[in-house]
Formats: C-alpha cells, structure tokens, sequence
C-alpha cells in the first residue's frame, strides 16, 4: 500500500496530528486559516476586557455597598481596627509557633501511627484476630469521639490520676489526645488504599514468591500511600486546625492569645487576625495538595497508556 | 456562534432584591441612649416595680453557671442565699421587685461584658468596673470592693512568697478575661507565660494536679477554694490596689440601658443604710488577716 502524502504534512496513519509540528519549508497559511485565526484572537481578546471590566465593576459595587451599609462603621471598629489588629499580630504569631510545633510532631506521630493501625487491621491470617479486632475497637472508637471531649478527658482528666512518670505539661497531652483521635481517621484513610490495590498485585507479588509480608511492603504499601496522599494531606490541614483545641489545657497558642486581648479590649480584631494567620497557614497546603493530586492523575493516565 | 443560553433575568432580579434584603435586615439597631428612657407614665424616674425591663413587671437577673460560691450558695442564685444573690434581691426590692418578680438567667462571664444587645436587665457575676468595659456595657455603682489573691499548694513552689518578685519565676494561671489575669501579666510580670483558662474551674483543677504553682483569682473565691474545694491549698497574699483606687464589682447592664440610674441609685441607698455590709459580714470571710504581697 502506498501511502499519499498530503500537502499540508498530517494525514499519515501513525502520525503525531499536530499540524504545526511540521509547517517547516514554505507552507503558507491560508487566507481563511489567517482570517480563523485572528477572529480567535479578537474574541479572545474581547471576552478578556469583557470578564476584567465586569470583574472591576463588581468589585466597585461590593465595595460601595460594603463601604455604604449602615453597620459598616461599627464592623469596621469591631472587626477591622488596625490598633488591635497591630497589638494582636506578634502575640498571635507566637501563640501560632506552638501550634506549628503541634503540627509537625503529631502530624508525624499520626502517621506512623496510623499506618501500624491499618496494616494490624489488613493482616490475614486467623492468628491474627484479636490484633485486628482490637484496631477496629480504636478507630472506631476514636473516629467517634468528639475530639474536644478526647481532649478534656486527657488534658484535665489524667493529670488528676497522679501517675507516676507521666506528664502535667498541658501541651504534651493535648498532642497526645490530638494524635489518638487523628490516628484512628488516618488508619481508615490507610486501610482504605491498602484494600484499594486489586488483589491480583498480591497474587503477582505472592507467586513471584514473596512472602505475605514482602509482598505488603514492597507492592501493596507503595502503590496504597501514592493513591492516599490527597486525603493524607486533608486530614494534616485538619490537624493543623484543631491543634488550636489544646488551649482548653492553659496553653497559650494563637487562639488564646487572641482571646486574652479579646477578653480585655472587647475588640474582636484579634479572633480575625488569628483567623487569617491559620487560613494563610492552610492555604499554601491546600495548594500543594491540588499540585500532589493533579501531577499524580498524570502520571496514572499515562501508567494507563502504555 | 451561538449566544450562551442566558440566565433568567427574574433569577437575576430575585438574587439582588433578596441581598438588598439581606443587607437592610443586617443593619444594625441603634444603640440606645439613656436620655431616651421612655418618657411615658414612669418619665425616667425609678417608680417601684414599673421600671422599663426586658418583661414588664419582672426583673431578668444573669449569671454564669455554674455560680460559685461564696457568692451564690449550691449553684442556685435563686436561692438568695451567697452575697451576689443576696444583693441581687436586696437590689430587686429596693426597685420595688419582690422575690417572685426576680427571673435568673444563664449568661457565660465573658459575654456578659461583650458589646451587643442583653437579654438581661442586669448581670450579677464579678465583674469588675473598668474603662475598657464602660465603652461597651453600663455598669451600676461599685456594690463590692475587691482584692485579688494568689493561691498555692501548701508545701509548694510559691507557698512561701511574701512578695511579688518572688512569685516572677513561677507558673502562675487565671482565668481569661478577668482582672486576675490582668494581674499576673500587669503586676507579677512572669518570666514563664502564664496558663490561661477559660473556667476558673479549670484553674483549680490545674493547681490541684501541679500543672501551675499558683493561681490568682479574687479573695473572697479564694477563701471558698481553700475551705472547701482545695483543701490543701493556702492563700498566699493579696496584691495591692493598683493606682490608688479599689478595684469594685459592678451590676452589668445593657449600654445606655434605662434603668442603670435606677440601680445604680439602689445599690448606693443599700451601701448607705448598711444593707451591703450585713449581706457581706454574713456571706464573705474577713480579708483583714491576708498578707499582702509587696
């Protein structure tokens, strides 16, 4: 068979399509693709002064609304005074590295932990019954108990059993509590993507003669971790939030700075401060979050192409 | 091309119309002044039991719950019994008020003094008169004179403190939002950041399991922790007044309320013929053998 090269290049059955790719030695655009192409532009162009002048007089009318509304002097004081906003900021900030330090640590402890518990919850074999049933006791349980009474429970409750050799420190326990309650969602978010890898990846694994355990660590954990990571990262951004629960102990972290000044001034601009510090916080993770995801549906699809 | 399927315009007319809407419902109320008291049958005068209160013809009175005590006996304020309660009534009657005209409500301490509209005619819980407070509540005349005390466990870090300085290097702990608070960072200046609660139960519970070496609250609380709820605990001292004037409880009214002449010119008549000094001689402990801090 013979093949009949067109003159504009694409046609051939295994070609890549994409015209442009070879418009090399004198091909000339015709006049109808030219004239196609900058009526594209135009209404490109037009839906883009469109969109930026409607976005601009949007903006405008919430402004003067927001400006004009009868309560906006008063939510302004309330809310946006830029002298509590001023006399917040540092002691919010420094409230807020204890709420890092929370993140860091129980985020870690989290995940090591959470990942003993999915693994104990997947085991097979009849041995291993009661190492099952007792991970399922615990994230069910702990995936049920509201957090704040976790914490009340440990923070002010096990300091007054008096153990010998354990903590008073209010922050050492409310990181326990939080990494108690956020271990049991992070087992379940590892169990989930433990039994999300098909079966027949264990049966390859096994009959390629790895061991039940071998196959666990070098074919199913892999493959689990990489599709759980958006949700991994959803609850470390959950985290992040509640770590702010543990000032119940006395601890003074970003949200009780704020209420302190509060408590005083009767100005709510702290709690907003405090507020934006934790979302800028959150947001920078949300973001790579979405980066993680989108770059990891990438790869998959082109894991599906070959 | 074909033009985009448009959105209905009464779909466009009903959003805006129902933000409108949204924006006048949200406007504020304005804030009601005490010279537009109404200027009906009682005209701003304090004519007993005709007061313009939230009900007509009963008095709201709040407090925090639980109430503590010495101030308020088992945790019931309707009680009349505890020194709040007890001033609560005598303030009642002296309004023209009797017993059963009194209604208690609940209301947390740190909203009581919060800016915005009441639910009560007044709030009895502590609170202490200060400027900052003024610009967002009435307050009535000062019906009790405080101190605020530092209390330790006996045998502890800071059970031995004669003076302030000595107290700088420990864990000290109060309540957020009181002028016990205000103390330890005012006056102790602690080297270590103080605990901060939002319950002064939970305060007591921390000194109780030594998660803090002292806390600081107002004496008369102070005399009832070490009686009966930390036994083992002493009162260290009392702090000085700061800046000359005694630091006074207040009744908490709504701002610009109508009746805080009235109750202000209540408990002034009460503090005159030596109601508040009986009520206070029978509820509240002797501060008179406290030492006081330097």
């Amino acid at each position: 068979m013979t093949s009949v090269e067109t003159e504009s290049g694409h046609g051939g059955a295994d070609g890549d399509g994409v015209p442009s790719g070879r418009d090399h030695d004198g091909y000339t655009p015709s006049a109808r693709r030219i004239e196609r192409e900058r009526h594209r532009r135009a209404r490109a162009r037009r839906a883009t002064a469109i969109g930026a002048l409607s976005t601009l007089v949007t903006g405008v009318v919430l402004y003067l609304v927001v400006v004009h509304a009868p309560g906006w002097p008063r939510t302004k004081e309330t809310f946006f005074s830029a002298r509590y906003a001023r006399e917040a900021f540092p002691k919010v900030l420094e409230g807020l590295w204890l709420n890092v330090r929370l993140l860091l640590i129980c985020g870690a402890a989290v995940l090591v932990l959470g990942m003993l518990i999915a693994v104990a919850r997947t085991l097979r074999g009849p041995v291993f019954f009661p190492l099952r049933a007792l991970a399922a006791a615990y994230t069910d349980f702990f995936r049920g108990l509201p957090l704040i009474i976790n914490l009340m429970i440990v923070v002010l409750g096990v300091p007054a059993l008096r153990l010998q050799g354990v903590t008073v420190d209010p922050v050492l326990l409310g990181g326990t509590a939080l990494t108690l309650t956020y271990s049991a969602y992070v087992a379940e978010v590892f169990r989930a993507g433990i039994e999300s890898v098909h079966p027949s990846q264990r049966a390859a694994a096994r009959s390629l003669g790895l061991t039940n355990r071998q196959a666990l660590r070098h074919v199913v954990l892999p493959q689990a971790v990489r599709r759980q990571v958006p949700p991994l990262l959803n609850d470390l951004v959950s985290l992040q939030k509640d770590t702010g629960l543990v000032s119940i102990g006395g601890a003074i972290d970003a949200v009780r700075a704020a209420d302190i000044i509060v408590g005083r001034s009767l100005n709510y601009t702290p709690y907003i401060v405090a507020g934006l510090v934790f979302v800028a916080l959150t947001i920078p993770m949300t973001r790579f979050t979405d980066w993680v995801t989108a770059r990891m549906d990438r790869r998959r699809a082109q894991g599906g192409a070959l | 091309m074909h033009p985009a399927p448009r959105v209905p315009r009464p779909a466009i007319v009903a959003v805006t119309t129902a933000l409108l809407a949204l924006a006048v419902g949200c406007a504020p109320q304005p804030e009601r002044k005490a010279a537009d008291a109404p200027s009906g049958s009682a005209g701003g005068t304090c004519a007993p039991g005709e007061l313009a209160t939230r009900t007509a013809g009963k008095l709201t009175v709040a407090t925090d719950e639980p109430a503590y005590e010495p101030w308020f006996k088992d945790d019931r304020p309707a009680g009349g019994e505890g020194y709040e309660s007890a001033v609560a009534y005598a303030v009642a009657e002296r309004l023209g008020y009797d017993r059963s005209a009194v209604v208690w409500q609940s209301v947390p301490f740190n909203k009581a003094f919060a800016p915005g509209e009441k639910t009560f005619d007044f709030d009895i819980n502590q609170v202490s008169i200060s400027d900052e407070r003024k610009k967002a509540v009435d307050f009535s005349s000062g019906y009790y004179d405080v101190r605020q005390a530092v209390l330790a466990l006996k045998g502890g870090k800071a059970a031995g403190a004669t003076t302030v300085a000595q107290l700088r290097g420990l864990k000290l702990g109060a309540q957020v939002g009181t002028t016990s608070l205000d103390y330890i960072t005012d006056v102790v200046k602690p080297e270590r950041q103080p605990a901060v609660y939002a319950k002064n139960d939970q305060a007591k519970s921390a000194l109780k399991n030594g998660q803090v070496d002292a806390i600081v609250v107002d004496l008369p609380t102070a005399f009832y922790i070490t009686a009966a709820e930390v036994t083992d605990a002493r009162i260290v001292g009392q702090f000085e007044n700061q800046g000359g004037a005694p630091e006074q409880f207040g009744l908490v009214l709504d701002k610009g309320s109508a009746l805080t002449s009235c109750v202000t010119d209540a408990v002034d008549a009460l503090r005159e013929n030596g109601t508040l000094t009986k009520i206070e001689k029978r509820w509240l402990s002797d501060a008179v053998d406290v030492p006081v801090l330097k």
